[in-house]
C-alpha cells in the first residue's frame, strides 16, 4: 500500500504565448511523486521537462507563459496560491538547483551571502544564526574549508565546487522536494559521479524527495526508482526504472536506449552501429496530428497518423501509444 | 560581466582579493589621459574644500575702484567689472560647479535607477509606460529640456540642480533598463527566485550590483555633462544667480567687457573646460577599467 503522494501533476498545460502563435510546451501531462523518491524525467531538448519544473514552483513569468491544470503539494493546488503564499513553498518546502553551476551563483555576492540569505529568508534567524548555518551546509556538501570559502565569490570555485554550493543552497532549508534540473550536465564525468553520490547521501540525511530532470539515461538508471519519458510536452511512458531499461515499450524509450553507445557491445538488433532515431523533433507549433511521435517512429501504424494515442494502464506502467492498446 | 570572471578564473586561479583592485589601478596608470582626467578631478576637489585658505577674503565682496585690473600680483587672474577676484571667484565657483554636478547626478540616479530596474526587471505595461516617458523626454536635447524645466521652476542654485537632474533621467533610465534586461535573464537571478526572494530584494541585492559598472560610468561623464549645462544655464541668465560665484555666469558677465578685459570671461571658461575634460577622461578610462570587453 503506497502513502499518499508528495506532489501530484494532473493535466498540466504550460502555454507560451509567441509572436508566431501559441507553443505548448507541456500538453496535459499527469505525475506523481512519493516521499523519499527519487523520480526521473528524461527526454529530448525541449521536450518541456524544464518547463515542468519551472510551472511546479511557477517560475515562468505569468504573461505570456499560461499554466493550467492542478500541481497539488502536500494537497495544496500550488497554481491557485497567492505569490505570497508560493514564496514561502520556493526554497523552503520545494528548491531548485540548475543544469549551469557557472552562471547560478551571483557574481559578486560572497557564497556564504547568498547561502544565508535563503537561510535568513525562511527561517527567521539572525545574521550569524544563518552565516553559521551556511558554513555548515558548505561543510555538509564536502566543501573542504566552508569558513574560508563562504568568504569567498563564486569567480573562484570551481564548476564542481559552485554545483555544491548551489546544492548547499537549494537543501539550507531542508526542503521536502528538489528539482534538479539537469543538475551534472555541465560537469565532467568525475565530477558528475562526485554530486551524484552526494545527491544521493544528501537525499537520506535529509529525507528529501527528488525530481531528477536530465537527457542522461545513465544518471537515471544509477538515481532514479521510477522514470517519466517525456516527448514534445507529453508523458510518453511511466515505468519503474528496471522495467524501463529492460523492456521499452513506447518506440521512442526504445529508440532512446538504442542510441546511448555501450563500449564493445552489440546493439539488440545485432549491428554494431549507434543507432539513433530518425528526423528532428518537430517545431511545437506544428504539432503532428495523430500520435506526435510517428513521423520518426519505427513502428507506425494507420491509426498513429490519425488519431492520438490513450494513456494505457499496463501492469504497474503507463504508455502513450496505440501498440499496447 | 560573467564572462570575464571565467576567463579571469582560467588565468589565475590563485587570485587574491585585492588584486583586482591593484591591477585596475594599474590600468588607470597605463591610461594616461585617465590619470590626467582624474588629478585634474581632484585639483578641483582640493580647492573646492580649501576654498577658505586658499582664498582668506570674500569672493562676493565688490570694490568699484578696481573694477576690470588686468592680472597682477594683487589678483592673479585680475578682477570683474565689481572688482572682485577672478581668482577667488573661480576659487568659490569650483564648490558650486562641483555641488551642482553631485546634486545633478543625485536627482539622476535617484530617479532613473530605480525607474530603470523596474522597468527593465518588470517588463510588459509598467515597461511600456516608462519607456514611452523617457522617449518623449529623450526626444528633446538635453540643455533644451533643462532650459524648459528652469522656465518652469523657476532660476537659482537649487533649481539649476533639479532641471539639469531630470533632463539627465532618461538617460539613467534608458541604461540601466538595458542592462537590467540582459542580467535579469542569469540563472543566479532565477535561482534567487527559486530560492523564494522578493523582487525588491533580487532587484536591490542581485541585479543593482551587478550593473553598477555602466552606471559608474555614466555617472562621472554625467558630472562634466552636468557642470556644462549648468554653466550654460548661468550664462543664459537663468542658472545660479550672482551675486553667487558660478563659472557660466561669470562667463556671461565677461562677455559684455572681451574687447578690452577679456580675462574676465576667459579664465572662468578656462576653468569650464577643464573640469569637463576631467569628468570626461575619467569617465572614458573607467570605462576601459570596468568594461570587460576593452581588457587586454
Amino acid at each position: 500500500m503506497r502513502q499518499d503522494p508528495l506532489l501530484s501533476i494532473h493535466n498540466l498545460r504550460t502555454r507560451f504565448h509567441t509572436y508566431e502563435g501559441v507553443l505548448t510546451a507541456v500538453d496535459g501531462i499527469g505525475l506523481e511523486v512519493y516521499l523519499g523518491e527519487t523520480l526521473g524525467v528524461v527526454g529530448e531538448s525541449g521536450c518541456g521537462k524544464s518547463v515542468t519544473a519551472l510551472s511546479i514552483l511557477r517560475l515562468l513569468a505569468s504573461p505570456p507563459a499560461e499554466i493550467q491544470g492542478e500541481i497539488l503539494f502536500d494537497g495544496k493546488n500550488l497554481l491557485n496560491m497567492s505569490l505570497d503564499e508560493i514564496r514561502q513553498i520556493r526554497g523552503n518546502s520545494i528548491s531548485m538547483i540548475f543544469q549551469e553551476p557557472m552562471t547560478s551563483l551571483n557574481p559578486v555576492m560572497t557564497i556564504g551571502e547568498q547561502i544565508s540569505e535563503a537561510i535568513k529568508l525562511h527561517q527567521g534567524v539572525t545574521h550569524q544564526e544563518a552565516w553559521s548555518k551556511a558554513v555548515e551546509m558548505l561543510r555538509i556538501v564536502q566543501i573542504p574549508s566552508p569558513e574560508i570559502r563562504a568568504r569567498e565569490y563564486p569567480h573562484k570555485l570551481s564548476g564542481g565546487m559552485r554545483q555544491r554550493a548551489m546544492i548547499a543552497m537549494a537543501l539550507s532549508c531542508h526542503p521536502r522536494l528538489l528539482l534538479a534540473d539537469e543538475p551534472t550536465t555541465a560537469l565532467d564525468v568525475t565530477i558528475q559521479a562526485q554530486i551524484v553520490e552526494l545527491m544521493e547521501r544528501l537525499k537520506e540525511e535529509i529525507r528529501t524527495s527528488i525530481v531528477l530532470i536530465t537527457h542522461n539515461l545513465g544518471l537515471i538508471a544509477e538515481m532514479a526508482k521510477r522514470v517519466v519519458v517525456m516527448y514534445m510536452g507529453k508523458v510518453v511512458e511511466e515505468a519503474l526504472v528496471e522495467d524501463l531499461f529492460l523492456e521499452p515499450l513506447h518506440p521512442y524509450t526504445h529508440g532512446l536506449l538504442e542510441s546511448i553507445p555501450w563500449m564493445g557491445r552489440k546493439m539488440k538488433s545485432g549491428r554494431k552501429q549507434l543507432q539513433e532515431i530518425p528526423g528532428m523533433v518537430p517545431s511545437l507549433l506544428e504539432i503532428p496530428e495523430g500520435c506526435r511521435f510517428h513521423p520518426r517512429c519505427s513502428r507506425v501504424m494507420d491509426i498513429c497518423k490519425k488519431e492520438e494515442p490513450p494513456l494505457i494502464q499496463k501492469d504497474s506502467r503507463r504508455v502513450l501509444c496505440w501498440l499496447w492498446a | 560581466m560573467h564572462e570575464t570572471i571565467q576567463t579571469q578564473v582560467i588565468r589565475n586561479p590563485h587570485r587574491q582579493a585585492d588584486s583586482q583592485l591593484r591591477r585596475r589601478w594599474a590600468k588607470l596608470r597605463r591610461n594616461k589621459a585617465a590619470l590626467f582626467g582624474s588629478i585634474l578631478i581632484l585639483i578641483y576637489l582640493i580647492t573646492a574644500l580649501l576654498a577658505p585658505t586658499l582664498f582668506p577674503g570674500n569672493p562676493s565682496a565688490p570694490n568699484l575702484m578696481k573694477s576690470l585690473e588686468r592680472p597682477s600680483m594683487e589678483h592673479p587672474l585680475g578682477t570683474d567689472e565689481l572688482g572682485r577676484s577672478i581668482l577667488g571667484r573661480i576659487i568659490y565657483g569650483s564648490r558650486v560647479s562641483l555641488l551642482i554636478a553631485i546634486g545633478v547626478v543625485c536627482v539622476g540616479l535617484l530617479v532613473g535607477v530605480p525607474l530603470g530596474l523596474i522597468s527593465g526587471y518588470y517588463g510588459g505595461k509598467v515597461d511600456f509606460g516608462i519607456q514611452r516617458v523617457t522617449d518623449t523626454l529623450l526626444a528633446f536635447p538635453g540643455f533644451l529640456l533643462a532650459l524648459a524645466l528652469v522656465a518652469v521652476l523657476g532660476v537659482g542654485l537649487k533649481n539649476t540642480i533639479i532641471s539639469v537632474g531630470i533632463s539627465m533621467v532618461p538617460i539613467y533610465i534608458r541604461l540601466v533598463r538595458g542592462c537590467t534586461l540582459s542580467v535579469k535573464e542569469q540563472t543566479y537571478v532565477e535561482a534567487a527566485r527559486a530560492m523564494g526572494t522578493r523582487d525588491v530584494t533580487i532587484l536591490i541585492r542581485h541585479i543593482l550590483p551587478n550593473v553598477m559598472a555602466p552606471i559608474t560610468i555614466q555617472t562621472s561623464l554625467g558630472m562634466g555633462m552636468g557642470i556644462l549645462f549648468a554653466a550654460g544655464l548661468g550664462f543664459l541668465g537663468v542658472g545660479v544667480q550672482p551675486p553667487t560665484p558660478e563659472w557660466g555666469t561669470m562667463l556671461s558677465s565677461g562677455r559684455a567687457y572681451l574687447f578690452n578685459a577679456p580675462h574676465v570671461a576667459t579664465f572662468p571658461g578656462i576653468a569650464i573646460f577643464f573640469a569637463v575634460l576631467g569628468f570626461n577622461l575619467s569617465g572614458d578610462g573607467l570605462r576601459d577599467i570596468l568594461d570587460p570587453r576593452f581588457k587586454l
